[in-house]
């Protein structure tokens, strides 16, 4: 490409088309593989599909499938009135697991953040230490943590049993009511990724602000509560949209720990029936690629919704250090 | 006495012994803390070199480990450190008896027969490292099939996202012009596009294009960007003063030439850690594999261990051999490029 060919050109033209032409492969990714699915799953969404033959427009009846039923349900607090009990059970799993671990994460990650940037001894170790757990997530430390909690050759029930004194431990993975909890207790374990991204705001707080504190006379507690925790809402706020949107992803650990045992996907009894997890099963097992697009776009606009009504809230709990700046 | 009297009043009266202390606290929380991190690895690596008898008998220990024995009149017998009278010996279990109880011999005297209850004696055990765990796992599975496509998978992708990356990146962050500014704020929303909401007619596009069950569904999307490591890159690019590209350009350099000469070479930290962070995305990536690819030949190391597991679930030391594999690559590569982690993590956004 010579740039130098192009003589009548302004300058000004000339630098607006090579930044266009820096960024054509995203643009060109964007519609391949971004926009240009996102319509097609769109109007895939108003059809029968099943790959072989093609789509057939059915209006909104995958809609209807998913939501029909829903105000007999609340009427009369039955769920086989739903049309589909299996998308509301896959909500309520999603929802269920969401509301504990991400508060959880949120805030171990927090804590754990701050008490790695003290100045104690070895830091640089523990550091690596909390970190390690989320280099390796994944199949191979799925299928570790199954033998875990597995209540007959697991060690985690013996040290219930045994240094706790919990006389029945649960049968995590293998209990419907826990489940869930078992694997926020996998979850807890990588904290490490959305650890470092607060560890690496909380090195980013300038020093002076906490001397200026100090001067002041400003105890520890207070000055974590009015320096470290406002200059760190930014950064908690990044973690829960993420970790909001990661938990609506949720999938392989749910699909390693569940597919290989007798009772199938989101075993038992449909506990660990992750959205994701039946959106998968009716994209790529039952191959209802109508329906399956329904609920990715039923997903979607959910996510869209939540992470638009953090931003909402973001004003109220969220402290930019720039707005001040700007009124001063 | 007053001595600990002292001490207590200089950790609670004194700034330097509040430091102390709350140091000493902190050290104490990291410390279990850590133990809970590791105590899962050492489960792994000590149930990957565990006899498969261990695993069904004695399975929450984290040794590998065997029964001592001795033999009493032509069987080998447990042994026990047991205690008679205040002194300690090892003897030999020859039978258990009813409410716990057992009768216990010293191997060299076996004809002397001692009861006692069996839960307050000790069982001896020797170490018993089965290494051989390790070459039976890679033969039970096409593992080194498994592991070239995964390098493919890694290193192809990992080449294309760079290439694609810096191109895109050097355009956001260098250029004046309309539409870059919005089209850098819609490269931005898409990491919070769920991808469910463009899996399926990808899945249709490849299946269409024939590509479905070959590794090019997930390595061609690398060579097209995407908005994570554009984001990291750009951040990085506009670190790098612009005096530099200002004297490549009065030296006559094209755009082309300042990105290859001048802000590549520069950049070469944040290069490095968006590269470790797609080997380590593609390593353990299991989603995409499992939906893309279908016939065994096909697989990578995540898929197939799955799949693995899912015949072979009873084998656990096997299965814990693979995994000890699996994690041993960006463990390793964590170790060797630790300071350039942390880099890459404060340029990942926060100060964005």
């Amino acid at each position: 490409m010579s740039f130098s060919s192009l003589p009548k050109m302004s300058l000004a033209r000339r630098e607006a088309l090579a930044g266009y032409a820096f960024v054509v492969p995203w643009i060109i990714g964007f519609l391949i593989f971004t926009i240009g699915p996102m319509l097609a799953s769109l109007y895939f969404s108003f059809t029968r599909y099943n790959i072989i033959d093609p789509p057939q427009w059915v209006g909104l009846a995958n809609y209807e499938r998913a939501f029909s039923g829903i105000w007999d349900a609340i009427r009369t607090g039955d769920s086989r009135q739903f049309g589909d009990p299996l998308f509301w059970k896959a909500l309520q799993v999603t929802i269920y697991f969401a509301s504990i671990a991400l508060p959880l994460n949120l805030a171990v990650s927090f804590l754990l953040a701050v008490l790695l940037n003290q100045k104690v001894r070895g830091i640089n170790l523990w550091r690596t230490i909390f970190f390690l757990p989320s280099i390796v997530t994944g199949v191979a430390v799925t299928l570790l943590w199954v033998r875990i909690l597995n209540p007959r050759v697991g060690i985690l029930n013996p040290f219930l049993k045994d240094v706790i004194g919990i006389q029945n431990p649960p049968g995590w993975l293998a209990d419907p009511d826990w489940a869930v909890p078992a694997l926020v207790i996998m979850s807890l374990w990588s904290v490490g990724s959305s650890m470092i991204i607060y560890l690496a705001g909380l090195q980013g707080v300038p020093t002076d602000l906490y001397d200026a504190a100090k001067v002041d006379g400003a105890n520890a507690w207070q000055r974590f509560w009015n320096i470290t925790f406002p200059m760190m809402t930014p950064v908690l706020f990044y973690n829960l949209v993420l970790g909001m949107i990661a938990t609506f992803q949720y999938f392989t650990q749910v699909y390693v720990a569940t597919s290989s045992s007798i009772a199938g996907l989101g075993s038992p009894q449909h506990s660990t029936l992750f959205y994701n997890i039946y959106l998968y099963q009716n994209a790529f097992r039952y191959f209802d690629m109508g329906y399956a697009s329904t609920l990715a776009w039923i997903l979607f606009i959910i996510v869209l919704s939540l992470t638009a009504l953090i931003f909402r809230s973001s004003d109220a709990w969220v402290y930019y250090e720039g707005h001040l700046r700007g009124r001063i | 006495m007053s001595k600990v009297l002292d001490s207590l009043h200089w950790l609670i009266a004194s700034a330097k012994g509040h430091e102390f202390l709350f140091k000493g606290i902190t050290t104490l929380i990291l410390a279990s803390g850590s133990v809970l991190i590791l105590i899962p690895f050492l489960y792994m690596i000590s149930t990957s070199l565990k006899d498969p008898a261990q695993i069904r008998s004695d399975s929450s220990s984290l040794i590998p480990r065997k029964p001592k024995t001795a033999e009493i009149n032509g069987n080998p017998e447990p042994l026990y450190e047991v205690t008679i009278d205040g002194q300690v010996h090892e003897y030999a279990l020859i039978k258990n008896l009813p409410d716990g109880l057992g009768q216990f011999v010293d191997p060299t005297r076996p004809d002397i027969i001692h009861e006692l209850r069996i839960n307050n004696q000790r069982q001896l055990y020797r170490w018993d490292i089965h290494w051989g765990n390790y070459p039976e796992a890679i033969n039970a599975m096409p593992f080194w099939r498994y592991l070239g496509n995964t390098l493919i998978v890694t290193f192809v992708g990992m080449v294309g996202m760079l290439f694609s990356c810096s191109l895109v990146a050097y355009g956001f962050s260098r250029f004046r012009a309309r539409w870059l500014d919005l089209l850098f704020l819609l490269l931005l929303s898409t990491i919070m596009l769920p991808s469910q909401v463009r899996l399926i007619p990808v899945y249709i596009l490849f299946q269409k294009l024939g590509w479905v069950d070959t590794l090019l569904p997930l390595i061609v999307p690398q060579f097209f960007a995407n908005a994570y490591d554009v984001f990291l890159l750009r951040q990085f690019f506009m670190t790098i003063p612009l005096e530099l590209d200002d004297a490549a350009k009065i030296d006559g350099a094209n755009p082309l030439q300042i990105l290859l000469y001048i802000i590549l070479p520069q950049a070469r930290p944040a290069l490095v850690s968006v590269g470790i962070f797609h080997f380590l995305y593609a390593w353990n990536d299991f989603y995409e594999p499992l939906i893309f690819l279908h016939s065994r030949e096909n697989w990578t190391l995540a898929v197939g261990l799955q799949t693995f597991d899912a015949l072979y679930t009873v084998n656990t030391h096997l299965i814990m051999a693979i995994s000890v594999l699996m994690i041993v690559p960006p463990v390793l590569l964590f170790f060797f490029s630790q300071k350039i982690f942390t880099q890459g993590v404060v340029f990942s956004g926060v100060k964005g």
